[in-house]
């Protein structure tokens, strides 16, 4: 297919003993949003580093934007991706301020030996204004809120200009306010920018709407895949989660989805 | 107050020494503090006094020794700490007690007297030689141009490793060129020093600028000035007092990070926080 931007064949990635993926592959479209969801240690994480070349294939190969993926191309592909992960524990002491914290997003981009100039600043400045950072751009990135600090990470990926989005759990640990100000940006992050979307998450209440398909892992192995009216439905959830089909409509009623 | 004695080669030769030991040694320290990796940092310590006996007593070049065994250290804990294999503190320990035991092994084993051993044991800095003092020159040179050129690789690697990885940077090239510096710099300021007290002139400039300033750039300065008022006063009181001057430098040191500590603006960040809030509630 001409519009593929990631091709993943019969991948196997083994840490020590464990084996997080079994064979996995998955093609995913120019433009796609797609939901990647799975219990602890489905070996959803594993699947996004193999995408932006930080994980290594024991077996199997990967193609992103074109490229196929070896241990020496990764950093040149990854300056191309874009990659946010859960809320990090930052030193509240830690010297830098939000918009250098931003700036750190376009390195890659502009290589070695050379300094950020006015267009890097001036981009920097616009996806702070993108995520409803502006105000905060001169604080010190540590005396932000897990929110805000989920919102600069965002920034630093835009800053970076990617064609792929690649998000790993970026609501986990956040309350529900600041998950739902997050799970919009990215859809409109997603939409604005017409990038090519992986979002994972073990949480259901964290899947954006925006999916435009669902994939569903369990211990190293996609376990099923479709559109989310498809695949999030009470009898594969139950199967997936390993929890009686009561229990996963009871939740399921009980919760407000985002 | 007679300070003729500064007039003499040996007593300039040692306020060269303070100067250039004490912008290597912060700016390394800059490293250490930020990405929390003290520890790293005293294992290669006593890597390089174990090195430098080594060669003392084997009777080869004891800076080569020093580099040698400091770098070796280095590549044995980075690795084991990166990979997850042993917790940080685990590898760090064992190869600091073994670091140790070589040390006092070789100088066990050393023939005859030991006045060699102990003074890199404790450091001489009036004792430079020519030869000590240009490769000190170079590599305080390399470790400020190597900041200075790789200054936003180096930011981003100190914030976050794996971010840095994420945005394309090469970070583990970064944090292995840190360590190599790191030993570089034990390894030429260990004779005036002394492998005991090198590290807290490495850590404790370094902490105390940490403790004034959010901006990375400023912290860089502050530490290197602060290393080099260190070792300047040091010295001072050193000959002042008739006192030891590598263990006089290393209070001194640790007694400037005291008063930035002190003084801190961090310290009242629960304060100001708390007064942005009142602010924006109004």
């Amino acid at each position: 297919m001409s519009n593929t931007v990631i091709s993943i064949k019969n991948a196997v990635v083994s840490y020590r003993e464990d084996v997080a993926l079994r064979g996995v592959s998955l093609k995913v479209k120019s433009g796609e949003f797609v939901g990647i969801v799975g219990p602890n240690g489905a070996g959803k994480t594993t699947l996004l580093t193999i995408v932006n070349g930080l994980g290594h294939l024991l077996h199997g190969q990967v193609t992103v934007l074109g490229h196929r993926l070896t241990r020496g191309n990764g950093h040149f592909l990854r300056k191309r991706v874009g990659y946010v992960a859960q809320v990090q524990n930052i030193d509240p002491r830690m010297p830098l301020s939000v918009r250098e914290v931003v700036m750190i997003g376009r390195y890659g981009l502009l290589g070695l030996l050379r300094r950020p100039g006015k267009r890097d600043w001036k981009v920097v400045d616009e996806v702070l204004e993108l995520v409803g950072m502006n105000h905060l751009a001169r604080r010190p990135i540590g005396h932000l809120s897990g929110g805000e600090q989920q919102r600069v990470a965002l920034a630093r990926c835009l800053a970076q200009e990617p064609e792929l989005f690649l998000l790993d759990e970026p609501t986990a640990s956040l309350d529900w306010r600041a998950r739902i100000d997050i799970l919009e940006l990215v859809k409109l992050v997603h939409d604005s920018r017409h990038l090519t979307t992986m979002f994972v998450t073990h949480d259901l209440g964290s899947l954006p709407l925006a999916c435009d398909r669902v994939v569903l892992m369990k211990e190293g192995l996609i376990w099923g895949e479709g559109s989310p009216s498809e695949v999030l439905t009470d009898e594969k959830l139950s199967q997936l989660y390993d929890i009686p089909i009561s229990t996963v409509e009871e939740r399921r009623r009980g919760t407000i989805l985002v | 107050m007679d300070l003729s004695i500064f007039g003499y080669q040996f007593m300039q030769n040692a306020i060269l020494v303070a100067f250039l030991g004490g912008i290597a040694c912060a700016t390394i320290g800059v490293f250490v503090v930020l990405m929390h990796m003290p520890f790293i940092g005293v294992c290669m310590a006593h890597a390089a006094f174990a090195g430098a006996l080594l060669g003392l007593w084997l009777d080869f070049n004891p800076l080569i020794g020093a580099f040698v065994l400091s770098l070796l250290s280095a590549a044995i804990v980075g690795p084991l700490a990166d990979r997850g294999e042993l917790s940080p503190e685990t590898s760090v320990g064992v190869i600091f007690s073994l670091m140790l035991g070589l040390a006092f092994l070789f100088m066990g084993l050393m023939p005859g007297t030991k006045s060699g051993a102990l003074e890199l044991l404790w450091g001489s800095i009036l004792t430079n030689t020519r030869s000590d003092i240009i490769f000190l020159g170079i590599v305080t040179i390399v470790v400020v141009g190597v900041v200075f050129i790789f200054y936003k690789e180096i930011q981003a690697t100190i914030f976050h490793r794996d971010m840095a990885l994420a945005v394309g940077i090469p970070a583990t090239i970064i944090l292995y060129g840190i360590l190599f510096l790191t030993g570089a710099t034990i390894t030429v300021t260990l004779r005036s020093i002394g492998g005991l007290l090198i590290f807290s002139l490495i850590l404790n400039p370094a902490a105390a600028a940490y403790q004034l300033t959010y901006s990375l750039k400023r912290m860089f300065l502050l530490a290197a000035g602060f290393g080099v008022l260190s070792g300047w006063m040091g010295l001072l009181f050193s000959y002042l007092f008739n006192i030891p001057s590598g263990a006089t430098i290393v209070v001194t040191s640790s007694v400037i990070f005291m008063i930035a500590a002190v003084f801190s603006p961090k310290r009242k960040v629960k304060g100001w926080q708390q007064k942005l809030l009142v602010g924006e509630g109004q």
